[in-house]
């Protein structure tokens, strides 16, 4: 318990106070599942604060709720206790969601769910679509999307005719297309070949850095979450709570190198002792 | 050469050969064993039949009655299917109060129904239309019912993700998804209105391909009855087909359009 203390602490100084609210702001979030037979506490008093343009991986063994989080954070499932802050606006009340505080936010699953009768541009489009937005405009802007993600040429194409790794490319820039203040991404290339991966998360990181975007990415790979992640935020399972936070200081755009630095190294070796040591 | 191209020309070659050997073989197994014509007539004796048929206006006055039954039964089939069908997939409490009926009312041999509604119809198109519905609504029912249930739950979380409305979780993901399933329902239920029609013409009445069929065989006259049954393959196959391409247009971007291995790919 004094551990989880020290390490709540950590994560405060670790982030200066800034003026205006912070992006993110989790104040003792829980979440219980009752069934009949038994209550469940999967999350237990969560606090986390992100700030603006950060790259956060939350990591943990499958089981440990990291899913369930990402879900509370999406406004998908209603957390049980605590406050979910986004810059300052409360996401939950109660057990409905506050609608104009999920509009800010972008969602990527592990599976690209796209809609297989549209085409990619379409896709992309969708939610601009059903914010209202103007054909002509939601074209343009699904284009530049594309363009960003990289499937210059496919606009035109159907999700069948795409590869994994880019059907997930589709899925990025739709999470994109409203210019979310938050994007939130639940292993998102966990359903990839490690090459496909590889690339995959090169190119988020070259995403992210030119939208300047603020990201909580959810994954089971520690290297991964090391690459990616400015900071890491471990969980540990029964009940799921955050066990500790690592900092990853690597200048940026990281390349693929990185993973061969000693320090990479002692940075993956330290977590998986960490996530080993919670069993 | 790629199997999709192969898919493209092939059955063109293949269909009229396999015909073809297929006539032949009928032609020299009648002549082999010297059979009677009025058993099993040749090719030849039926296709001058068949002419005999087609220059007749009668026989498209009745072919109009069958197609006219079965259309109407397929649309009655058709509009109550994916009404009862979506009530039943999105209402649970229905379902389970109502699937006993439904199954029992399945498990009755419809066809036997036919006598009950000339009594109560007469001879006319209303106890075909009846049947040939009755026989198509459950297949496309059953696949409606299935389709409004199988919305993947992934998909379900992007709208809900992008805070869609209920109109909008429909119109781009509920009724996009459940197509498929009434088109599946359709293909089955037109083949299934056809049988209706053509079941009830031989109960009853004086109209029809169905009917013809009876009255060829009272006049055990095999030729013609072969030339019918040719003429409502032919009526069949075309409706079919007209679902199919329906499919085709509506849903060009599901697998069992893209496939090659569609029927008639």
């Amino acid at each position: 318990m004094s551990a989880h203390h020290a390490e709540t602490l950590d994560a405060a100084a670790g982030t200066p106070a800034p003026a205006a609210p912070p992006k993110l702001e989790l104040t003792g979030v829980g979440k219980q599942f009752r069934t009949k037979r038994a209550t469940t506490q999967a999350l237990d008093d969560i606090d986390l604060t992100i700030t603006d343009g950060e790259f956060v991986s939350l990591i943990g063994r499958s089981g440990c709720g990291k899913t369930t989080l990402l879900r509370m954070l999406a406004g998908l499932l209603s957390p049980t206790e605590g406050k979910i802050l986004v810059e300052g606006r409360s996401l939950w009340d109660g057990s409905t969601v506050d609608s104009s505080v999920v509009s800010q936010l972008g969602v990527v699953f592990q599976e690209a769910n796209l809609f297989p009768w549209y085409s990619v541009l379409d896709n992309i489009a969708l939610p601009l679509q059903l914010r209202g937005d103007g054909k002509a405009e939601r074209r343009e802007r699904a284009r530049e999307l594309a363009e960003l993600v990289g499937l210059q040429g496919f606009e035109k194409s159907y999700p069948r005719e795409l590869s994994g790794g880019m059907r997930q490319r589709v899925a990025i820039a739709r999470a994109l297309s409203t210019h979310p203040k938050l994007l939130l991404m639940d292993e998102p290339f966990g359903a990839l070949d490690a090459l496909t991966r590889e690339r995959m998360n090169l190119e988020l990181q070259r995403i992210a850095l030119a939208t300047n975007a603020t990201v909580v990415f959810v994954t089971h790979d520690i290297a991964e979450a090391v690459f990616l992640g400015d900071r890491v935020v471990h969980l540990t399972p029964r009940p799921g709570r955050i066990s500790g936070i690592t900092h990853v200081d690597f200048a940026r755009p990281r390349d693929i190198d990185v993973e061969t630095e000693a320090e990479f190294g002692k940075i993956v070796r330290e977590l998986r002792h960490a996530l080993d040591g919670e069993e | 050469m790629s199997p999709q191209r192969m898919g493209r020309w092939l059955p063109w070659i293949s269909t009229p050969l396999l015909l073809a050997v297929f006539f032949l073989a009928w032609d020299v197994f009648v002549r082999v064993n010297n059979m009677s014509e009025l058993v099993l007539p040749r090719p030849g004796t039926v296709l001058a039949s068949l002419v005999d048929l087609v220059q007749d206006p009668e026989t498209w006055a009745h072919a109009r009655v069958t197609a006219t039954e079965t259309i109407a039964g397929f649309l009655i089939a058709l509009g109550a299917g994916i009404t009862v069908g979506a009530i039943l997939g999105k209402v649970r409490w229905m379902e389970y109060s109502l699937r006993p009926m439904i199954v029992a009312s399945q498990v009755v041999p419809k066809v036997a129904l036919i006598p009950l509604f000339v009594i109560w119809f007469g001879f006319g198109m209303t106890s075909k239309i009846i049947m040939s519905a009755m026989l198509a609504f459950f297949p496309i029912m059953l696949n409606v019912q299935l389709g409004v249930r199988s919305v993947e739950s992934g998909q379900r979380d992007v709208m809900r993700a992008l805070n869609a409305s209920r109109w909008h979780t429909f119109r781009h993901l509920e009724l996009k998804s459940t197509m498929p399933y009434v088109f599946a329902g359709m293909e089955v239920g037109i083949v299934f209105a056809i049988i209706g029609t053509i079941v009830g013409e031989y109960l009853g009445g004086s109209e029809g391909l169905g009917y013809l069929v009876v009255r060829t065989l009272n006049e055990l006259n095999a030729p013609a009855l072969f030339a019918v049954i040719i003429l409502l393959s032919v009526l069949g196959l075309l409706l079919y087909f007209v679902v199919n391409g329906l499919k085709r247009f509506f849903i060009p971007w599901h697998e069992s359009v893209y496939s090659q291995h569609d029927v008639n790919a």
